[in-house]
């Protein structure tokens, strides 16, 4: 069953900020400091980095589209790989099209045939982009989406925590108690920038139903993605600047200006409501609306 | 061509990798004339132009960072796709949990570039493409902050904010405009797409924190 989907590409072009926040929990380790939280030594700010996120998104487009053709995610987990899942891809077998001796993609348009097929396929592809084991230059997809760093908003502080285990992995060592440790950050409220280019999704057939997918996506990424190392994870915000052409009508670093987050006292911050965030909706650029998610 | 624009990016982060350095990518010092061109063209291109950078001025002052971040270790296989388009199961999704790498990615931190640079029609340029046309699109979408896509500074995920630079706006001053000159190496120019995708390389001088970049693809310009 190829999946042919005719719907429109979208046509405008997006700029948005996520705030999310982390109460004792690792949003994100560093396999370079011995998994302690991510932080920026030198301001002591917290970071989650960009493919972290999009994992997430991976794993709830999985989870929610689990059957549905077209919204396969082509780099997954182990954990929530089903096979079922694996095996609904099917394409039919189109009458002009040659056999084909070779692996390689003969030229750009056996290529862009590959990619189309991928992207058609498989919601990941369509959304984030994918480079293909080909030299052809479209074997390389570049999705309109686009996620950065996410940082912290003040410099977290990354307590660790010892904690012991009553059952023990060799025999014999009943008498032994195992210690384990665990970083945490007691509080921590991250922002994210990220981009949709209607250029890009042009190439890709990103729809709106596809955007409309990755806001719900990116509302609920940590609804499921708990765990011990975790702690809660929780999506404060989502701030969605529209604009009415695919070119947009504003720099987009103005617009990310008008969001702004202030701790409301001097103490750390432990939860949300320590925060102030405010958007200033006043004197917007023309063509550019505030979605609120 | 009298045509030339300034423009200045900007961003938190930066990755110019050295292709010596791909496998833990370790950036080059400085934005590479391949990588303003990117953002020159995130912002207008069209295959009648040629966007041909003149001179990088460096800003800030050149700061590494690194990090670390699991990534995949093999490309999606053009055999597997071919196979499954023709009714077989597609059995190559890659499974992070089985394909993981941990790269490090040293990076440059809080760069800023002034990027001056022009652009040359190509042989494809038809009747309707001036260069005053292209050059008013480039100046009209640069000051509005449009864009064909968001650019970027070397990786997607260091995005580049960017503002045009009037003609009679003065130029903000660069870190390194009383340091002594930085010979900063072989550098890649760009790649020369006509002959097989060939990298082509310079050796830039910083000049008080300015960069004068040659067009290697001129006629009667010899690689150094």
């Amino acid at each position: 069953m190829t999946n042919e989907r005719t719907h429109q590409p979208i046509e405008k072009r997006y700029d948005f900020t996520i705030l999310f926040d982390v109460t004792n929990g690792n949003p994100n380790g560093d396999p370079d400091a011995g998994n302690l939280p991510r932080m920026d030594a030198e301001t002591g700010h917290g970071i989650v980095t960009d493919v972290c996120l999009k994992r997430k998104i991976r794993n709830y487009v999985e989870i929610v589209k689990r059957e549905e053709l077209g919204f396969g995610i082509y780099v997954t987990e182990g954990a929530v790989l089903n096979e079922q899942h694996r095996q609904a891809y099917y394409a039919l077998r189109k009458e002009d099209e040659a056999k084909a001796a070779k692996l390689e993609p003969k030229d750009k348009d056996e290529a862009r045939k590959l990619t189309q097929w991928m992207s058609d396929n498989f919601y990941d592809v369509r959304t984030f982009g994918a480079v293909m084991s080909t030299k052809v230059n479209c074997g390389q997809v570049r999705g309109p989406v686009q996620f950065t760093f996410a940082r912290s908003v003040d410099p977290i502080f990354a307590s660790e925590v010892t904690i012991t285990r009553q059952a023990v992995t060799q025999e014999g060592q009943e008498k032994e108690r195992e210690m384990g440790r665990k970083h945490i950050v007691p509080y921590g409220l991250y922002r994210m920038n990220g981009f949709v280019s209607a250029h890009l999704a042009d190439k890709t057939n990103f729809t709106e139903e596809d955007l409309q997918l990755l806001w719900e996506a990116i509302v609920n990424m940590f609804e499921h993605d708990r765990s011990a190392s975790r702690g809660e994870m929780t999506v404060r915000k989502l701030v969605i600047f529209e604009h009415q052409s695919a070119l947009g009508q504003a720099p987009a670093h103005q617009l990310f200006e008008r969001i702004t987050v202030q701790k409301i006292h001097d103490q750390p911050a432990r939860s949300y409501q320590d925060y102030q965030v405010s958007i200033e909706r006043d004197s917007l650029p023309e063509g550019v609306t505030i979605i609120e998610r | 061509m009298g045509y030339g624009v300034r423009l200045q990016v900007w961003g938190e982060y930066a990755c110019f990798t050295r292709p010596e350095m791909k496998a833990e990518r370790v950036s080059y010092d400085v934005i590479t004339p391949s990588a303003a061109r990117g953002v020159l063209e995130a912002i207008h291109w069209k295959p009648a132009l040629r966007w041909v950078v003149d001179r990088i001025h460096v800003l800030n002052e050149i700061r590494f960072d690194t990090i670390r971040r699991n990534e995949l270790e093999s490309k999606i296989s053009a055999g597997a796709i071919k196979s499954a388009m023709k009714g077989t199961k597609l059995m190559g999704q890659q499974v992070i949990t089985e394909e993981r790498q941990q790269r490090a990615t040293m990076m440059l931190r809080k760069p800023s570039y002034l990027i001056e640079a022009h652009f040359e029609l190509t042989s494809v340029a038809g009747e309707t493409d001036t260069a005053e046309k292209h050059y008013n699109m480039f100046i009209r979408r640069a000051r509005q902050g449009q864009c064909f896509h968001r650019p970027y500074l070397g990786c997607r995920e260091f995005d580049a904010h960017f503002a045009y630079v009037e003609d009679d706006e003065v130029l903000p001053d660069s870190f390194y405009c009383d340091a002594t000159d930085m010979d900063l190496g072989w550098m890649l120019w760009d790649m020369e797409y006509s002959r097989e995708m060939e990298p082509l390389f310079y050796r830039p001088v910083m000049h008080q924190g300015i960069i004068e970049v040659p067009d290697l693809l001129r006629e009667g310009v010899k690689p150094l």
